[in-house]
């Protein structure tokens, strides 16, 4: 591939010496969007599809990337995580994309991960996730353990005086990992045991009557309690009904949410949930022109007046504006000299501030807490003073504490492990 | 303490003569002031203020407080006018002034600073709004009022309440406000002689207070809160089990609505129809399109949804039968293959024509919240009329297959096709109608599952698997088998639910069923006869 790439490349610089125009009408740059449009998963991801192609469409309306236009290649995983392998060699092989953005579960994105890596791809990662991960070939623009989870319960802890949690949510990896990592930081903060209720429920699960009838008992022993949700998607809305049903308020317990955004509360009626938490680096309601821009072009785009915004869709726009400065930085698509030339760049996020990539490929994010109100909104009640850099490793997991993650030369690896000296230093991680 | 504690009984004695004080207004300028010092200040900060404006008499101050409770209250960024807003959806917000409640019609949101008001705060506010209410002459707005106050009691507000207890008419209330004000006294001043009042309250306060009060230094306090806390706890072992069994009841309803339409197209016809939830969900969609045809009118919407949540699913079930199953009579590996392509093209177009997200049913008031037995149980009304529907449904259809000539004719066929029909029944017609008929009470139990859960392109998947369940326990072809079988299946799933976890709860009712099965293939209630043994 290389030799091909470098003769390639050297007719095109060639021709760039000629005429400018004529190699961009020649030669689009290619971007892959792998995001499933049918199945269960199309209820978050098809947004992120048709956020991805307002964000292109915007971009060649203001003349492309080094005079290039930009090209979306649309395909649709289905839900279906070997499935989404399959698209991502697709796109690599067939396509020639220069860069993918997509997935949303981490099994699916664990599932495309081997061959990003094999066919030497880069791939933009949206969503919030468990951590324990660092790939040479993904940028994870979504928050990581410590901008979201660990934050609002230091929020919980400190500002509302909450002495008692219920660790609840559905039962797969990102709820698995993130609540043992947030065991582990309450236990070291001197939470004891008999504090902590840990509950999981399966996917879609939606009578949640003796569950919410145990955290009411868990949360009536004279301590101020609240609840952490892990909880995904649908589940969401007969848990929350639930509650209201048995007269938990906001006032009493507290649930605060990591997987409930203004798209989930889209399908819910909102009443009586005012008050409850969500924990995001971005709010729709947040007051900043950058984002009042972006919703009006939303708006546009979607020709629906009530179109919502959300987390991982700002996470798709910081994403790809870091994406078109790296290949201007860098003055080519070529991966290798994308992936070193973006570590560092900075653009402006949603709420007002800068979200710079990290050496280890993650990002740096603000940590909002939100209270849902009526409007299927959240009112921001407290923001980090600055923003958070992600940490891959998270360092309340015994094996990960030691491990660093630096893409840079002439370090370039994804899990250095400090104690020992060497790369490599398998973590041993949680679950799988 | 000292000096919020001053200041909150200052702010109490204002509140008391509150309805003298009631037609005074302070002038603009103060408003003004008060209400920008709300709006710069930190949450810490807001609720000196929040006491302030409730202090300050103003009769506006009970509209602006409501208003930022319910995070209304704005202030205009070029004008700096504080507003009121009205409706707060969209980009533009219709708002009125907070002063003089003229209307100052649609506001882009760029232009509106929302104050900003926390849990803490919206506490704040309510007990202040309570106490307001104890004074309000509405009988129910006192008891509500009171019940707010327990747990919420301070210095100030304690001193004041023996009088306003005495001088209360209605029992309950005073009832609830002597608990209040022994709560207050157990928890700040250590109060044994309180202890008596709260033995066996089932208040969760009281019962905080009382476990508080039993971890005490004071040996006399800790005995008399433990031994009030051994009467409660008593009474709570009663209330939770008449609770887990109520649960039960209403999981088991779901599984029975969500199985009984199945019970007739698999149980009476033998037809495998994976596509059973999909018709659910069509039950399902079509309350949320009543509601989007009846705005406003959430409850006569869904009354309505009743009999067009049964056309609409029986027309898709027939529809289903007449283009599909018909053609596989008697094969039934090649109809469950079908009808699951049939329940994936049907899920597919339901996001593709409406929309991958979930759709927003509003559940009428009359059916939100719950009927209060005592302060540790309370039944959650959706799940009450769930269970009456499903009892009225399951009776609807017991007297269709009883006592009707469509029953008759339905269970003709289900014996002996070729008998019945050398008898002059239609088969073909009979087969239209039974298929019509299991879907269209799978709508039904879609109009009912709007209210408990999601509606969205995969409601059907959620249940396809507990219906065939829930038919195959009870014993194939038998109603009642269904309905037992739903009911002691919900049950036992909530009573293993608390110290197994749903997780475990589901799988050990799976592994249940299965050796069940292994021991009585045929079910709770197999089918005798000849017709059986065929």
């Amino acid at each position: 591939m290389s030799i091909k790439k470098h003769v390639k490349l050297g007719l095109s610089a060639l021709a760039l010496s000629v005429s400018l125009n004529s190699v961009a009408a020649e030669d689009p740059i290619k971007v892959g969007i792998l995001h499933s449009l049918s199945g269960t998963m199309a209820i978050s991801e098809s947004t992120l599809k048709d956020t991805m192609l307002m964000l292109i469409e915007k971009q060649n309306a203001e003349g492309g990337v080094l005079g290039r236009q930009l090209e979306p290649v649309v395909v649709d995983p289905a839900s279906n995580w070997p499935l989404f392998a399959e698209k991502a060699r697709e796109l690599l092989a067939k396509e020639k994309v220069d860069v993918i953005f997509g997935n949303w579960t981490s099994v699916s994105r664990k599932s495309v991960l081997p061959v990003v890596e094999e066919l030497n791809g880069l791939l933009f990662y949206p969503v919030q996730y468990e951590g324990e991960e660092s790939s040479e070939n993904v940028f994870y623009t979504g928050a990581a353990p410590n901008q979201q989870a660990i934050p609002a319960v230091d929020y919980l802890m400190n500002e509302i005086g909450v002495e008692r949690w219920v660790l609840a949510g559905t039962d797969y990896v990102y709820p698995r990992t993130t609540n043992k990592i947030l065991e582990t930081y309450l236990k070291d903060a001197g939470v004891s045991a008999n504090d902590i209720m840990i509950n999981y429920t399966p996917f879609g699960h939606s009578n949640w009557q003796s569950i919410v009838s145990d955290i009411k008992k868990f949360g009536s022993a004279g301590k101020k309690t609240a609840v952490v949700s892990t909880i995904n998607g649908d589940a969401n809305v007969p848990f929350y009904r639930e509650l209201a049903n048995q007269g938990i308020d906001a006032a009493d317990i507290p649930v605060v949410a990591f997987s409930v955004g203004e798209q989930e509360l889209s399908g819910i009626d909102t009443g009586p949930l005012v008050g409850h938490l969500a924990a995001w680096n971005y709010f729709m309601s947040v007051d900043s022109d950058a984002n009042y821009d972006f919703i009006d072009a939303w708006v546009e785009h979607t020709g629906k007046e009530a179109a919502v915004t959300n987390d991982p869709m700002e996470a798709h726009y910081i994403g790809f504006n870091m994406y078109v400065e790296a290949v201007k930085k860098a003055g080519t698509t070529d991966v290798e000299a994308v992936k070193d030339a973006i570590i560092g760049v900075a653009v402006p996020n949603l709420t007002g501030g800068y979200a710079t990539m990290m050496p280890n490929h993650h990002i740096t994010k603000p940590v909002l807490i939100g209270e849902i109100q009526d409007n299927g909104q959240f009112s921001v009640v407290w923001e980090t003073p600055s923003t958070v850099a992600g940490d891959a490793w998270s360092d309340f997991l015994p094996g990960s504490r030691d491990l660093i993650s630096d893409w840079r030369k002439p370090m370039k690896c994804g899990n250095f492990n400090v104690v020992t000296g060497s790369c490599g230093g398998k973590a041993e991680v949680a679950s799988n | 303490m000292g000096i919020t504690g001053s200041l909150s009984r200052l702010l109490l004695v204002c509140l008391l003569l509150w309805p003298a004080m009631a037609t005074a207004q302070v002038d603009d300028s103060e408003a003004q002031q008060l209400l920008t010092a709300l709006a710069e200040s930190s949450f810490a900060e807001k609720k000196t203020v929040v006491n302030r404006i409730a202090g300050s008499g103003d009769e506006r101050a009970r509209t602006w407080l409501e208003a930022f409770a319910a995070n209304k209250l704005a202030r205009i960024e070029s004008t700096g006018q504080f507003v009121i807003v009205l409706s707060n959806r969209g980009r533009n917000w219709d708002v009125e002034s907070a002063t003089t409640g003229e209307s100052l019609g649609e506001i882009s949101r760029r232009d509106i600073d929302t104050i900003r008001v926390n849990n803490s705060l919206r506490n704040e506010l309510e007990s202040i709004l309570s106490v307001i209410d104890l004074k309000s002459p509405d009988e129910n707005s006192r008891l509500t009022a009171a019940r707010a106050l327990k747990g919420n009691v301070d210095d100030g507000l304690a001193q004041q309440l023996p009088d306003l207890i005495e001088a209360e008419t209605a029992s309950d209330v005073q009832l609830a406000l002597t608990e209040a004000l022994a709560i207050y006294r157990v928890e700040e001043q250590g109060d044994a002689s309180a202890v008596a009042v709260l033995s066996g309250s089932l208040n969760s306060e009281a019962r905080a207070a009382l476990q508080n009060a039993a971890r005490s230094d004071d040996p006399a306090l800790a005995a008399a809160a433990n031994k009030a806390l051994e009467s409660i706890e008593q009474k709570l072992k009663l209330n939770r089990a008449a609770e887990t069994l109520y649960f039960g009841l209403s999981l088991g309803s779901v599984l029975v609505l969500a199985a009984i339409g199945l019970a007739i197209t698999f149980g009476v016809m033998g037809v495998i129809n994976m596509a059973h939830g999909e018709l659910i969900m069509l039950g399902a969609y079509t309350t949320w399109g009543m509601q989007q045809l009846l705005p406003g009118q959430p409850g006569l919407a869904l009354v309505l949804s009743i009999p067009a949540g049964f056309l609409v699913a029986a027309l898709a079930g027939i529809a289903i039968e007449r283009t599909v199953i018909q053609h596989l009579k008697g094969r039934p590996l090649e109809t469950l293959l079908a009808t699951f392509g049939v329940s994936l093209i049907l899920q597919q177009l339901v996001r593709t024509v409406i929309s991958p997200l979930n759709r927003t049913v509003i559940t009428p008031d009359w059916m939100s919240g719950s009927v209060m037995i005592n302060e540790a149980l309370s039944l959650t009304l959706n799940r009450m009329y769930v269970i009456g529907f499903a009892l009225v449904v399951f009776a609807g259809l017991m007297l269709i297959m009883r006592k009707t000539r469509l029953g008759l004719e339905v269970r003709a066929v289900t014996q002996n096709r070729a008998m019945a029909r050398s008898m002059g029944i239609k088969a073909t017609k009979v087969d239209i109608l039974t298929f019509g008929l299991g879907s269209g009470v799978a709508g039904l139990a879609g109009v009912a599952l709007s209210q408990i859960t999601n509606v969205g392109p995969n409601l059907g998947q959620n249940y396809i698997i507990d219906s065939f369940m829930v038919v195959v326990f009870g014993g194939v072809g038998n109603l009642w088998g269904t309905l037992l079988a739903g009911l002691s299946l919900g049950t036992i799933n909530q009573l293993l639910e608390p110290w197994a976890g749903a997780v475990l709860a589901k799988i050990l009712v799976l592994v249940f069923i299965i050796l069940f099965i292994q021991k009585r293939p045929r079910g709770l209630f197999p089918q005798k006869g000849r017709a059986a043994e065929g």
